[in-house]
């Protein structure tokens, strides 16, 4: 099952390996009034797993992973990263990271930019390695200003990696990315981890949670809604509704069919809550010939976080 | 270690930026040549004591040097729209080693400008012992200091749009009334105007050859107090900077 906020027990300690976030929090004014973007969360990380931070936008994603970083500092809280603050992690060079948003400086060639960064940290990859590693080797010697889309996000891929990080967090990396960058950079990612670093990524796109990540946590309103497998998190937000008019069988003969698992009529209009609505439809249609004015309705992430955050809201404890 | 070794990046990269060389390195050495090569004969420029080519000489590399030195905050202020320093800020790179090395930068552009000039100079018959040539190299480099630290505040204080004019803006009217175009009167409103900035002083530096001090308490007093003055405001800038992202 889902836990609720695993916090609450796990004591967040300075030198103790992986990540530690305990009841961590941060407020912006804006002309709107005070937005609390991170509304309190506890997540401890241990090393090597790899875990995504999803949820819709102004969920806290980025909030948090600023807070990780160092970036930005937190109104109450503790992070502790590998052992140490998140500042004296990031000058120990042990933290890698894609910004969300950013642009690669000019007037170098891609090696170039790549020997500058590696020469900041004690413990870099050459530049050879990194380039073959993120698969941008054939623009080693073209100015970044000349690099499409696509490979300026596996350039500051490659920055992001090149210190050899034992922390690497991405955030939201695959947004400029066409379908064949994304299958790449993944690759990629996975072959990082699979050397036993921890890696955090934030995105919205539930199948990268479900490909990628042996961990999924689910932010909305600054709250962690849901935290557990991937697969968990999918079979519960990933539900989508099959509309159809169908006069005659019953619910329970509706509700027996596969991948369905709620029902509701009124009148001839059935609407089937499921799983697995590929199964479902095939199903329908083979039992039901006479069913019509079909329609498939993916629950979208962003109402299913919302239905989430619904369900959260109410027993939450005051602190 | 490391900011050396960043430094050598930054380097490369500003000498591959064909605007920034043009401003702080053919367009003084042009305006040189049009002013100096017809009047290379005047030894004694408006009775400053100085021959025309050797007034012009530092005049103009003393225009070239605070160009190099204020277009910092250029690199500066476009790093932090593009989200380039949030990137080093999530790298070993310090925020003190980043400063170090845009002035480093700096200095060694500003360098370059130096022996432009003064091989420009060379060739109009400027000649002086080469002790003089150094005390003069040392002075216009310590006036620059207030000009490195302008750089840094400007870079947090202004977006890339308006660095370009500001830029243009400040270094020329600096050297209107700092004496780079014309020698000032020794006396007036322009003078004693002049006398407060630090431009004024690293144009001075072509006393050296004359003899004597060429700044004279004034000179380093004005020179530190603008350094102190500038740091302290760069310093205030770069804390309310970062603490908005």
């Amino acid at each position: 099952m889902l836990e609720d906020q695993p916090g609450g027990r796990a004591a967040a300690s300075d030198g103790a390996p992986g990540i530690h976030v305990e009841g961590l929090s941060k407020s912006y004014k804006t002309s709107h009034g005070v937005v609390h973007a991170v509304a309190g969360i506890d997540l401890s990380i241990p090393p090597g797993q790899t875990l995504a931070l999803l949820g819709p936008n102004g969920a806290g994603k980025s909030t948090t992973i600023d807070m990780l970083l160092g970036l930005s500092i937190p109104d109450a809280g503790r992070v502790s990263v590998l052992g140490r603050p998140p500042r004296s992690a990031v000058e120990a060079g042990v933290v890698g990271a894609m910004l969300q948003t950013g642009e690669l400086i000019r007037d170098l060639t891609v090696g170039e930019l790549i020997a500058m960064v590696a020469a900041l940290y004690p413990r870099a990859m050459t530049v050879e390695k990194v380039l073959d590693l993120v698969g941008i080797a054939e623009v080693a010697d073209r100015r970044t200003q000349k690099l499409s889309g696509g490979q300026t996000q596996r350039v500051r891929f490659a920055v992001a990696l090149v210190g050899d990080p034992e922390l690497l967090v991405l955030d939201e990396p695959t947004v400029a990315m066409d379908v064949e960058s994304r299958h790449a950079f993944w690759a990629t990612m996975r072959t990082f981890a699979a050397r036993g670093r921890t890696v955090i990524f934030a995105t919205h796109y539930l199948e990268e949670a479900d490909d990628n990540a042996d961990r999924a946590v689910l932010m909305a309103h600054g709250r962690i809604v849901a935290d557990g497998p991937p697969t968990e998190i999918k079979a519960r937000v990933g539900r989508r509704t099959i509309r159809a008019t169908l006069p005659g069988p019953e619910e329970a003969r509706l509700r027996a069919l596969p991948g369905v698992v709620a029902v509701e009529r009124h009148g001839d209009a059935v609407a089937l809550s499921c799983t697995d609505s590929d199964a479902a439809i095939r199903a329908v249609l083979a039992e039901f010939p006479q069913a019509r004015d079909i329609e498939i309705a993916g629950a979208g992430l962003e109402e299913a976080f919302l239905e989430l955050t619904a369900e959260k809201a109410e027993p939450e404890p005051a602190r | 270690m490391i900011a050396l070794a960043y430094t050598r990046y930054e380097l490369l990269r500003t000498f591959r930026n064909r605007r920034f060389l043009i401003f702080s390195l053919a367009f003084p050495l042009i305006l040189y040549y049009v002013i100096a090569a017809p009047n290379r004969g005047v030894g004694n420029l408006g009775s400053t004591g100085v021959s025309l080519p050797l007034y012009y000489m530092v005049g103009l590399a003393s225009f070239g040097t605070m160009a190099a030195m204020i277009s910092t905050g250029a690199r500066i202020a476009g790093e932090r729209t593009t989200g380039w320093t949030r990137q080093l800020r999530i790298t070993p790179l310090s925020t003190r080693a980043y400063f170090r090395a845009k002035v480093l930068t700096a200095y060694a552009t500003a360098l370059l400008t130096i022996v432009v000039l003064y091989s420009a100079g060379i060739s109009l018959g400027v000649s002086m012992p080469a002790r003089y040539w150094l005390e003069m190299t040392g002075l216009v480099l310590v006036g620059l200091l207030p000009f490195a630290v302008l750089g840094i505040l400007l870079g947090h204080l202004l977006t890339v749009e308006s660095m370009g004019p500001a830029i243009g803006g400040v270094t020329s009217l600096l050297a209107l009334v700092s004496g780079t175009w014309f020698p000032l009167s020794s006396h007036g409103f322009l003078h004693d105007l002049a006398q407060v900035l630090p431009s004024y002083w690293l144009v001075q530096a072509n006393r050296v050859p004359v003899g004597g001090a060429a700044w004279g308490t004034t000179g380093w007093l004005v020179v530190a107090v603008w350094t102190v003055l500038l740091t302290g405001l760069a310093r205030f800038v770069y804390r309310r900077d970062t603490a908005r992202v």
